[in-house]
């Protein structure tokens, strides 16, 4: 047990680190790309909450994206908000408004479970893109809303490097919160609903509270990304709140083990760099994104992070079975 | 448990270390050369605008394989990326070519909203930013002064159907219906031909916007006003092989006029005998009928098994445009300011014929009026469908013979505007 904790210390804290510090050396691209990576995992960690620890396939968490995005560039287009240092509470409005989305649609997503539950949030998350791409005067329809400048206060976040370190802390940040979340007796009680909700209201849980404000916290933590993903690109269009990025979101957890927050993460660093990264240098970059798609389904149901567990397990099969055989053939030959 | 969890985080952190590590590598390969010119291109490649990808990029290669890549001593290297079609990824894709392949210029971008996202990207970096077939109005109208470094080798939306509006009317039309794809280029495209139709006497008496992209026209089919006397359609992508087929077996019989794209020889050569008669106007046909436009049209075909399309020809300006260019530079780089200043000096001789830019650096051109016949054409053996022309507008701007103050005052073409106040 002693070897895991230092293994966990290890991952939780020097890699991590170590990533950070390497990241901008690797050229400013790659600075964009895992500023992106720490956005967006924000975002898939959100749907994590849900769908890992809850049991609640969301198929529909880009519409907080949306509402945190779109407001960040309302804001700073029309009011000139949120372009120094009230960026930052543009950021608490971007998660302010998100959770409250969140507990306006929670009411009615909080009514149905499973695939309906994965059906009305995918509704409901075609609303919000519906509003984006239809509501002209407000979010200038197709076109999106173009934001020329980015927040300065102290330093300039149009510099990539100051850019990608304040996501990154805003991912660490929501990262360590989440983490408390899900270890807390609220976090516990979310896995006692995910394995069997009867079960939970019959101790006593009020499931349906449980349910809802998991729900709510995961729309806010969308909204918060959303602020960023507003900067990070300079653009909001309807595309960012369309079904592909919340599809995305879900696709990224399930690649990277649901029920596991950094699985989240990883699954986001895994394809935003085959997709990004790997496809401005090989043409068939879409068949090998296909390829760990379909192989993380076949093989590894947990996930990449239930990778490890998956090899030790066989390994100790195989030793398992050459124990058998070994044993075997010992009775043969004392028989003999 | 947990020590699962460790060595699954170490091993997730690994990939990503290698990933990052391999970025380092990628770098290095950006080095530097006096004579090298880098150029971006950026066009969709797959999804349903993917044809018309694939005709800029061949439009663009053509050209450099003729001068074997060689800009007046300037070697290119051409880095083409994909959009698929959907403006936050033309974004990435642009800071890609900027931050990380160094290029001293990018083009490309098909929708109207990618235009406007590829826009910003070009002032943010002080990169040039080549528009060869996005046509928003407003990236050379009302937004120009925010773009500095953009420049337009294509057109504006609403500049060929300004004359084609007057055309229409002309030709005896009085009252006409007009669907076309919801969104800004729609929008445009269909505003430029009200505003022309309606103030030389002509009424649009119903307006339907259909969802981009979407291709059972049935519900929208069945609202048409049967009474009127042709219908304009703005199409793209894959609606244009759609539209004509289920109109005809809708049994509608109106004479049908459109946007440049709703016949255009992107899908012109996979349409059946429905297009013919279909009336469009842009700045550019294959049936021209010059030594130039014959040889370029001969030489794609043979080369990509397709007549060109206007966004073939689009990008193949664009190649010869910088071409130009680099002579007056001797092949060196001459700095983002003054590639402009020498760019907007040169008057081209193009295969669509004659172009020049105003100074907003959007094309002046001659516009024309093409119609879809079943002919032998340029001495091909089989009769097949040719945007005829039928009448040339000479030296169009994209203000056309409006002033340019006064237009500027008006809002830019909108789904509201210019009121349907004939609408029945």
């Amino acid at each position: 047990m002693r070897g895991g904790t230092t293994a966990r210390l290890l991952a939780l804290c020097v890699l991590p680190a170590a990533l950070a510090l390497a990241v901008p050396f690797a050229g400013p691209y790659v600075t964009v790309l895992a500023a992106r990576v720490c956005i967006f995992a924000i975002l898939a960690m959100s749907v994590d909450v849900l769908l890992g620890y809850t049991g609640m396939p969301s198929l529909g968490q880009a519409a907080y994206l949306g509402m945190g995005a779109y407001l960040a560039a309302i804001l700073a287009t029309r009011h000139g908000i949120g372009l120094g240092c009230d960026f930052f509470a543009v950021l608490l409005g971007g998660l302010l408004l998100g959770a409250l989305a969140a507990a306006f649609f929670g009411l009615f997503a909080m009514r149905a479970a499973g695939v309906y539950f994965l059906i009305i949030t995918l509704a409901l998350g075609m609303v919000v893109w519906g509003l984006a791409y239809r509501w002209n005067a407000l979010t200038g329809g197709d076109n999106g809303i173009n934001v020329f400048r980015k927040p300065v206060c102290g330093v300039d976040l149009s510099n990539g490097l100051a850019f990608y370190y304040t996501a990154l802390a805003l991912f660490v940040l929501v990262l360590a919160a989440l983490s408390l979340l899900v270890v807390s007796p609220f976090g516990r009680t979310l896995v006692g609903i995910r394995e069997s909700e009867p079960r939970m209201r019959m101790l006593g849980y009020n499931t349906w509270l449980h349910r809802y404000l998991a729900f709510v916290i995961a729309g806010a933590c969308g909204g918060l990304a959303g602020v960023m993903w507003t900067h990070l690109t300079g653009i909001v269009s309807p595309q960012d709140v369309f079904l592909i990025t919340s599809v995305d979101a879900l696709l990224v957890v399930v690649l990277g083990g649901p029920g596991t927050l950094i699985g989240a993460a990883l699954g986001t660093a895994v394809v935003v760099f085959l997709r990004d990264y790997l496809s401005t240098l090989v043409p068939w970059w879409q068949y090998v994104l296909g390829g760990v798609y379909v192989l993380t389904i076949l093989y590894l149901p947990e996930g990449l992070m239930g990778l490890p567990a998956r090899l030790r397990r066989q390994s100790s099969e195989l030793a398992a079975r050459k124990a058998v055989t070994l044993r075997e053939s010992a009775s043969v030959e004392s028989r003999s | 448990m947990a020590q699962q969890r460790g060595r699954g985080m170490l091993k997730g952190m690994a990939v990503l270390a290698a990933l990052v590590v391999a970025g380092a590598f990628g770098l290095g390969r950006a080095g530097a050369s006096a004579e090298e010119l880098r150029i971006g291109l950026i066009a969709p490649l797959t999804g349903p605008l993917a044809q018309t990808g694939m005709d800029m990029v061949n439009g663009f290669q053509m050209y450099l394989d003729e001068v074997n890549s060689d800009l007046a001593g300037a070697k290119v290297k051409l880095i083409v990326e994909d959009e698929q079609g959907k403006p936050p990824v033309a974004v990435q894709k642009a800071e890609k070519l900027v931050l990380q392949d160094k290029v001293h210029l990018f083009l490309g971008g098909v929708l109207a909203s990618t235009g406007y996202a590829l826009a910003p990207v070009s002032t943010r970096h002080k990169t040039i930013y080549i528009v060869p077939i996005a046509a928003a109005d407003d990236l050379t109208q009302r937004q120009k002064e925010q773009y500095p470094y953009l420049i337009r080798t294509g057109w504006t939306s609403s500049q060929p159907t300004h004359p084609f509006g007057e055309w229409a009317c002309q030709k005896g039309y009085k009252r006409i219906v007009a669907i076309g794809a919801d969104y800004a280029f729609g929008h445009e495209v269909i505003g430029g031909f009200q505003r022309s139709f309606e103030e030389c006497g002509g009424k649009v008496v119903q307006k339907l916007w259909v969802p981009l992209f979407s291709i059972d026209f049935g519900p929208f089919l069945s609202q048409i006003k049967g009474d009127v006397d042709a219908v304009f359609t703005m199409m793209v992508a894959n609606m244009t092989l759609q539209f004509p087929k289920q109109y005809k077996a809708a049994g509608l019989k109106m004479p049908l006029l459109g946007g440049g794209t709703s016949a255009d020889e992107f899908s012109l050569p996979f349409m059946g005998d429905e297009a013919i008669g279909y009336t469009t106007a842009l700045q550019y046909s294959a049936a021209l009928d010059t030594p130039k436009n014959i040889a370029f049209v001969k030489k794609y075909r043979k080369l990509y098994g397709k007549v060109p399309s206007y966004y073939s020809e689009s990008d193949y300006t664009t190649a010869q445009w910088i071409h130009e260019v680099m002579k007056k530079t001797g092949g060196k780089w001459p700095g983002a300011e003054k590639f402009i200043e020498i760019f907007r000096s040169i008057k081209l001789d193009s295969v669509r014929g004659p172009v020049e830019l105003d100074d907003q650096l959007n094309p002046v051109q001659n516009i024309y009026i093409r119609t879809v016949e079943k002919k032998q054409n340029f001495g091909y053996p089989d009769k097949e469908l040719w945007n005829t022309i039928v009448k040339t507008y000479e030296h169009v701007g994209q203000y056309w013979k409006y002033d340019k103050a006064e237009f500027l005052k008006q809002p830019v073409y909108s789904r509201d505007f210019p009121p349907c106040k004939y609408c029945e």
